[in-house]
């Protein structure tokens, strides 16, 4: 007897690293969150995973929903959870409150008959995993809350003596307060798991947090989750540079002959290139042709635009003389348009995450990082931008992403700074005022691990796409945003 | 008319005992016939309990005529009790002594 807690790995994607390897096995552990945090979508996760990854057969106590409509929200995410109730491999006891009945309470009572009804559904099915979703439903059905956290405390002992793994979720009223409602916590407090969801700038932001588990060691702080149709719950790990794969010197092309000189043969096959300018100075047109020098030699690029759909993009890449469509149709690169205000940047990232994966491209482009900034907090934004870059570097594409700066400022747009520490190479794209005239400059900031040209380059679009001119001279504020050419007397 | 009753108690509780008694005691000041009862240990029966849905011992449920009616506890107030249950008051008796 060491007193070693074993662990029972839920199933739940991300949850069991987080977990060192799951809750512990064969005790309660309490699931608590506001209304809408996704407390009843990770108990019946939880329970169907065990069915389908571990053979491990679950009792499903619904003291809220009725079981029909529990099923029918559970459908989308694709769990079999209907199939495993039907082949007996869950059983659920109904404790929801019916509405055509009518219950009075006249002296004590307890909960022997739940007990028994749950002990009586555990040998039906041979269940290991139990849940009770959620408890806070119990105590308006009573008149004496402290009698029904008693009697809650008398089952979940009885559950224990089973050796049965039990999830039981329960209400909070506030995101950062007490643990649960009706001090649920008291009678299981050994294991708490929280789950949020607070509004962070305009957007959502859910994170799960594993608050105790007694005696055993675990991950601490919020992790950032998200909830998708045919998934369900995923836990984000900590998102950063977890895994430096060993530095590429293969160089590729950017697509741009004159850009390619500058930063001495192109750029190295696991860049991120950050382009960064006001609007109008072409950074699509980089984008564009960053992917179509990829198609062109046989690679794939996928490229996620914000901003524009796949056929605007298309047309206005044919302006400029870049056939996207031709690369599109041959399968080589994938146009995937998307308007991110509509999601919460969690979901936007697994979106990303699971496209790469199945798209399995070489090259990847983001056009633009500044439409998905729009609504979102600094720290989301910046903890997307983390993951977004180490899903690049995982995947070992050559990745270019876009920043709109805006069109007369004296400082760097909010994102541009955090985004440049963390990419490898960065050109600054700027209108510089030239003896009166509006001109377009460029220079490369940065390049990681090479030496690059230093110099200011003025450049022309046409409709045979970027041309480089000579180098300016005399031009100052290229950081700043707002370029201005003092000529030397 | 005869009123269908079923109780739930959970083997030998303190309050299920109780509670046994307090309902036989009732049904006994009634006109005979005119309470039928059925004791349902929830330990050996727990899928009478499932189809029921009960979750607290001891439950009275009423289960005909309709409506049914469920009441939680060791049912001491016999007034109340009657008055839920809709019973007719015993014969020559309009208050009943608690016990």
């Amino acid at each position: 007897m060491n007193g070693e807690v074993e662990r029972l790995q839920l199933g739940i994607p991300g949850f069991d690293q987080i977990a060192e390897g799951g809750i512990p096995r064969g005790r309660a552990s309490l699931v608590v969150g506001t209304s809408g945090a996704g407390k009843t979508v990770f108990a019946l996760q939880a329970l169907a995973a065990g069915v389908r990854l571990y053979k491990q057969p679950g009792v499903l106590v619904t003291f809220d929903e009725t079981p029909e409509d529990l099923l029918r929200n559970a459908q989308g995410f694709g769990w079999g959870l209907e199939e495993a109730v039907a082949e007996g491999q869950v059983a659920i006891i109904d404790c929801a409150p019916s509405h055509d009945e009518e219950q009075i309470q006249m002296g004590d009572f307890d909960f022997s008959a739940l007990l028994a009804r749950i002990m009586g559904a555990v040998e039906r099915v041979h269940a290991q995993r139990v849940v009770m979703d959620s408890v806070s439903s119990l105590f308006p059905q009573f008149n004496d809350p402290y009698a029904v956290r008693r009697e809650l405390g008398r089952v979940i002992r009885g559950l224990r003596q089973e050796r049965l793994t039990t999830l039981i979720t329960a209400e909070r009223t506030e995101e950062y307060g007490p643990v649960a409602r009706f001090g649920v916590e008291e009678f299981v407090a050994d294991n708490v798991i929280i789950l949020r969801n607070p509004l962070a700038g305009e957007q959502r932001r859910r994170t799960i947090e594993i608050l105790k588990f007694r005696g055993v060691a675990h991950e601490t702080g919020e992790y950032s989750y998200t909830i998708e149709a045919g998934t369900g719950i995923r836990v984000l790990p900590r998102s950063a540079i977890e895994s430096f794969k060993d530095a590429s010197t293969e160089r590729v092309t950017t697509g741009i002959e004159g850009i390619d000189e500058m930063l001495r043969g192109g750029v190295y096959r696991d860049t991120v290139m950050l382009i960064s300018g006001a609007t109008g100075t072409g950074k699509t047109l980089q984008v564009c042709e960053f992917v179509r020098a990829g198609a062109q030699s046989g690679e794939r690029g996928l490229l996620l635009s914000f901003e524009e759909s796949a056929a605007q993009l298309m047309r206005n890449a044919m302006s400029w003389g870049v056939d996207l469509r031709s690369a599109v149709d041959s399968g080589s690169v994938r146009i995937s348009a998307r308007y991110p205000d509509r999601m919460s940047l969690e979901d936007l990232l697994t979106q990303i995450r699971l496209e790469v994966e199945e798209f399995n491209p070489t090259r990847v482009a983001v056009d633009s990082l500044t439409a998905i900034e729009r609504g979102a907090s600094p720290k989301a934004f910046r903890e997307f931008i983390s993951g977004l870059i180490n899903c690049f570097k995982n995947a070992e594409v050559a990745a270019i992403v876009t920043i709109t700066t805006p069109l007369m400022s004296s400082s760097e747009a909010i994102s541009e700074m955090h985004i440049s520490t963390l990419s490898d190479a960065v050109i600054l794209l700027r209108y510089a005022e030239v003896a009166g005239d509006l001109r377009r400059v460029l220079t490369v900031l940065k390049m990681r691990g090479s030496a690059h040209d230093r110099c200011i380059r003025e450049y022309t679009i046409h409709d045979t796409g970027m041309a480089l001119g000579g180098a300016i001279q005399n031009v100052e504020g290229v950081l700043s945003g707002s370029v201005v050419h003092r000529p030397s007397t | 008319m005869t009123v269908a009753l079923r109780l739930y108690v959970a083997g030998s509780g303190l309050h299920s005992e109780v509670a046994e008694r307090n309902v036989r005691e009732l049904c006994a000041s009634l006109e005979p016939g005119s309470c039928e009862l059925e004791v349902v240990d929830v330990s050996t029966a727990p899928e009478l309990a499932d189809e029921d849905r009960i979750l607290a011992t001891p439950t009275l449920v009423k289960r005909d005529p309709p409506p049914t009616r469920k009441v939680i506890g060791d049912l001491g107030d016999r007034e109340l009790l009657m008055q839920t249950l809709s019973l007719p008051a015993p014969p020559g008796d309009a208050k009943t002594n608690q016990p």
